[in-house]
């Protein structure tokens, strides 16, 4: 149970800080107050995922979370994910994708995909849709985001199948690119 | 099947990096939510619980003097000016039956009193506070309760008017009427060797951006008002606001940031006035965001329709006659009643050659939701009973639906009767169809759905039973002699450009799209953009983001803007170089010479322009209408499987070819065509309004479901390209056409697996199971 105080404190994007809230108040309504913007608004009821934080390493919607629920947790926001310079290896894949249309639904899109290349080693698509169903998007059909997550997903599956396999050799197994 | 002049392309027809995507997808400040501080003023509604009822009484004393509390707006403190929120041109052709507050609810989810607060929390505490006392009324809820004789008036204030004159008899709740013949549609019935009597329904349905609408508004140090909002239409939004508050559209400045999808819903001016009003009382920014119930419940909605269509062909396949009959139910307020209902038939009966065709549209307020444009805009609705018309008639004449299509579909250079009787709010526009790859559509689309292997529904047994079905369609391009997009285009020292548009990008890419149409223009690269849209202070004005026109339209107006800074920049750049205008070229950014030994950068022209000699702005304006809207055309295709057993249907695969002319931008064509067609395969499958006495009871995506990434099957969108001629460099429209397909492809695939007739959608699991069960072999 969540206590009733006027301050929560977490680990921001990597940062330990503390905000004033209230019992009441969501996390995404805090988070957006302090100028973490990226995490959006887009139905207040967890059904939208437009609002996905990662929470301990889990993709959480943060329209559901009370802010002192976050007490002493670790919380990463789109924020963290990459910038203009740098941006994330699955950012830079939607961008070339052309999966970017209103954008709306992409930062809460980037926090799940994140949160799935952060917990599982296998990929496979029914992972990777149990990891994605929760964000919706009536933009583009799903079929570029698809396209720019497999890529990245791709990628890892062979570097991941590469290591255990020859202990530093190159490896020969499988034709996958 | 690409002309010539399109390979020749540099900057368009190139899949080019969306120009915003970047930004976006690093979640930085773009949309409406993002710009507002942190003491705004939070504004919550006090909705109708019921669906027709006088206001006998209202009592916001309590309300006013709850904590935090500002102001409280209700029908007894505002001015009452009939206008309306369709958000289109003026004089509009929909009703002016509209008031920021009235002494009658209309349906659930109508206004009844405001509050602008200190928090949320304390907005929605003033809002229970509010008492008030409702006479209630006899409520209409079908179109057949709204013709009835004796019916209850939904709208009987004596303001109620179309500024046009067009037919509207509110008395009879009737928002308009109307219908138009070509040839002697009952000869041509009786020439015919089948006939056909058929009436299709199609339900409500909500476009569900993920960002719901959303508007603030502020008090400029200068005491204008700054309205920043989630729109499709900005320069409408400030007339309209300045109508409704009776004050002048000079007092008001309305700036578009990124919206996060609109889908039509946005064409409606539906909150603007009461921040507006709130910010005039209080001095303060305030902020009204929709929740998601609200958007459902308040929000506009796609109308359904109630279609009868007949149709008469002969056994060598010739459509000897249409009938086109088609009803819409337009709510509680009547915008876009008559022109989504023109729609239907003007961007549909031109599909198919027939010379003897009817059409009849009419449109009825109801105590229900309130249509509004959503892509597609009645040629979807329309087209579900066309399309599956298309296929009774293949089969009753022992054709494969394809080639009867084939056989039927209008041809380059051929013209209608349909495009000169059929216009929104006046007649139309003659015209003749100058590109058309729907040929060559449908022969692709076939290819990739493998159509040579589907096989009679009769050969079909076991449960789960497959089914190929396939659609034709097509739409507009803007709207001709109404719609007009302009552009302004200036050089900067680094031979970069602004480019101001009052086309308004709404999640589509059309900042992007616009950019590299001037990009080819002037010869330079599309990075060398930096867009601007749509601020009505700032850019030149534009009718908005609907009728599928930004591309076609915008997009010329942009070109000619292009093409006279052009102008510009090769007589500043031979004046540099001594040598005559008729000597020099635009090449890579640089002016030159035919044989380039002679060259100056469009940097050092700029520089020089605005610095060095004979100063002045190279700057290029310009603005577009036209007397054209040429369709993009399409064919669908899907292979479903039907589950015999359940009813439920799955979709193994679709196919969405698209002829847009040249794809100014192929990655973003298909990104629209993809998204579209998922978008009308979820409405054509699940999405549906449940009310009870009125109330719609499924608002949140929890049970109003839309698809999600696990849901979607494969679509593959296959560009099919041709050259119109009175396009951007041969572009037409793209984003719309693509939602008319899956209702009636999927009716034809479900037909095709089970021999079962569907006229009604979603295709849930039960009405798919009444119509397998009804089917006798």
């Amino acid at each position: 149970m969540t206590e009733n105080k006027n301050t929560v404190s977490f680990t921001l994007n990597g940062e330990k800080k503390t905000f004033a809230t209230n019992p009441d108040e969501k996390l995404l309504t805090l988070l957006r107050r302090e100028g973490y913007r990226g995490t959006k608004y887009g139905c207040g009821q967890g059904t939208c995922g437009a609002c996905t934080v990662i929470m301990d390493g889990r993709a959480v919607y943060a329209c559901l979370l009370y802010s002192n629920q976050a007490e002493g947790r670790s919380i990463r926001t789109i924020e963290s994910e990459g910038t203009f310079d740098n941006p994330g290896e699955f950012q830079r894949e939607l961008i070339a994708a052309g999966a970017v249309q209103c954008g709306y639904c992409i930062p809460g899109m980037v926090m799940s995909a994140t949160a799935l290349m952060e917990s599982e080693k296998n990929f496979d698509d029914e992972i990777v849709k149990e990891y994605m169903d929760g964000n919706l998007c009536r933009c583009t059909g799903y079929e570029k985001i698809w396209v720019a997550l497999r890529k990245v997903l791709d990628r890892r599956e062979a570097a991941s199948a590469d290591k255990p396999a020859s202990a530093g050799k190159s490896s020969v197994k499988g034709g996958k690119k | 099947m690409k002309d010539e002049r399109a390979a020749k392309f540099k900057q368009v027809n190139h899949s080019v990096t969306k120009i915003d995507a970047l930004q976006l997808a690093l979640g930085k400040d773009s949309y409406v939510g993002d710009f507002v501080p942190n003491n705004a003023l939070i504004i919550k509604m006090l909705w109708s619980p019921h669906p027709h009822a006088i206001i006998k009484s209202i009592d916001v004393s309590a309300a006013e003097k709850m904590p935090g509390v500002k102001c409280v707006l209700w029908h007894g403190n505002v001015p009452r000016i009939a206008h309306c929120t369709a958000g289109q041109g003026f004089p509009e052709p929909s009703p002016y039956d509209t008031f920021m507050f009235d002494k009658k609810v209309r349906f659930v989810g109508d206004r009844v009193a405001a509050v602008a607060a200190e928090t949320e929390e304390q907005a929605l505490a003033a809002i229970a506070a509010i008492k008030v006392e409702y006479e209630l009324l006899k409520p209409v809820f079908s179109i057949d309760e709204a013709m009835a004789p004796g019916a209850p008036i939904i709208h009987d204030e004596p303001e109620a008017h179309v500024p046009i004159p067009i037919p509207y008899e509110p008395k009879k709740n009737l928002v308009a009427h109307v219908g138009c013949e070509a040839g002697n549609f009952e000869q041509g019935m009786k020439d015919a060797d089948f006939t056909f009597d058929e009436i299709f329904e199609t339900p409500y349905a909500q476009h569900c951006p993920i960002e719901p609408y959303i508007s603030m508004a502020q008090i400029a140090s200068s005491g204008r008002i700054v309205i920043t909002t989630s729109t499709q239409v900005p320069f409408h939004c400030r007339r309209i606001v300045a109508q409704t508050l009776g004050i002048p559209v000079q007092r008001i400045r309305v700036i578009k940031p990124r919206i996060g999808g609109g889908f039509g819903c946005k064409q409606e001016v539906l909150l603007d006035d009461v921040t507006a009003m709130f910010a005039l009382r209080t001095g303060r920014t305030v902020l009204w965001r929709f929740t998601r119930e609200e958007t459902f419940r308040t929000g506009r909605t796609r109308h359904p329709f109630r279609v009868r269509l007949r149709s008469g062909v002969k056994k060598d396949g010739t459509i000897t006659a249409i009938g086109l009959d088609c009803i819409n139910n337009t709510g509680a307020y009547g915008g876009h009643g008559l022109t989504v209902v023109s729609c239907s038939g003007g961007k549909t009966l031109p599909l198919y050659h027939c010379e003897n065709i009817h059409f009849d549209g009419k449109s009825y307020y109801t105590n229900l939701p309130v249509g509004g444009a959503y892509r597609g805009f009645g040629a979807t609705q329309a087209f579900f009973a066309i399309e599956s018309l298309m296929d009774h008639m293949a089969e009753a004449i022992g054709m494969d639906p394809k080639a009867f299509r084939q056989l039927n579909h209008i041809r380059p250079g051929e013209g209608s009767p349909i495009f000169a009787a059929l216009g929104e709010g006046r007649e139309g526009t003659p015209m003749t169809v100058g590109s058309n790859s729907l040929a060559e559509c449908i022969v692709q689309g076939a290819e990739a759905i493998g159509w040579d292997k589907r096989t009679d529904w009769r050969t079909k047994t076991g449960r789960y039973r497959r089914g190929i079905g396939m659609a034709c369609l097509m739409q507009g391009s803007s709207i001709p002699d109404i719609d007009m997009g302009a552009a302004s285009i200036k050089i900067n020292e680094d031979g970069s450009f602004n480019l101001n548009v009052g086309a308004t990008d709404l999640g589509t890419g059309s900042d992007t799209v616009l950019a590299q149409i001037a990009a080819e223009e002037l010869e330079t690269a599309t990075e060398k953009m930096i867009v601007y849209s749509s601020d009505t202070d700032m850019t030149p004005f534009d009718v908005g983001a609907y009728a599928s026109s930004t591309t076609y339209l915008s997009g010329e107006a942009v070109r000619k803007a292009a093409a006279d800074a052009k102008r510009q920049i090769l007589a500043t750049g031979a004046e540099m170089l001594g040598l005559p205008v008729a000597e020099v070229h635009c090449e890579n950014a640089a002016v030159l010479n035919a044989d380039g030994s002679k060259k100056v950068s469009y940097g050092d022209i700029a520089c020089y322009s605005l610095y060095q000699r004979n100063q002045y702005q190279i700057i290029g304006t310009a603005s577009h209408i036209t007397k054209k809207s040429p369709p993009p055309f399409a064919a669908h295709y899907a292979e479903i499987e039907v589950d015999t057993w359940t009813g439920f249907i799955r979709v193994l695969n679709y196919v969405s070819t698209i002829d847009c002319g040249t794809a100014i931008n192929p990655t973003l064509c298909e990104g629209q065509t993809e998204g579209g067609t998922l978008n009308g395969i979820s409405y054509a499958l699940t999405e549906q309004y449940l009310f009870n006495n009125g109330r719609m009871m499924n608002a949140s995506f929890a049970d109003y479901h839309i698809y999600s990434m696990r849901d979607r099957p494969p679509i593959r969108a296959i560009v099919v390209p041709s050259y119109e001629d009175t396009g951007p460099f041969g572009a037409k429209s793209v984003s719309e056409i693509c939602i008319n397909g899956p209702a009636p492809v999927l009716a034809n695939a479900i037909y095709n697996a089970t021999g079962a007739r569907v006229r009604e959608f979603p295709f849930t699991p039960d009405k798919v199971l009444a119509a397998i069960q009804a089917v006798k072999k």
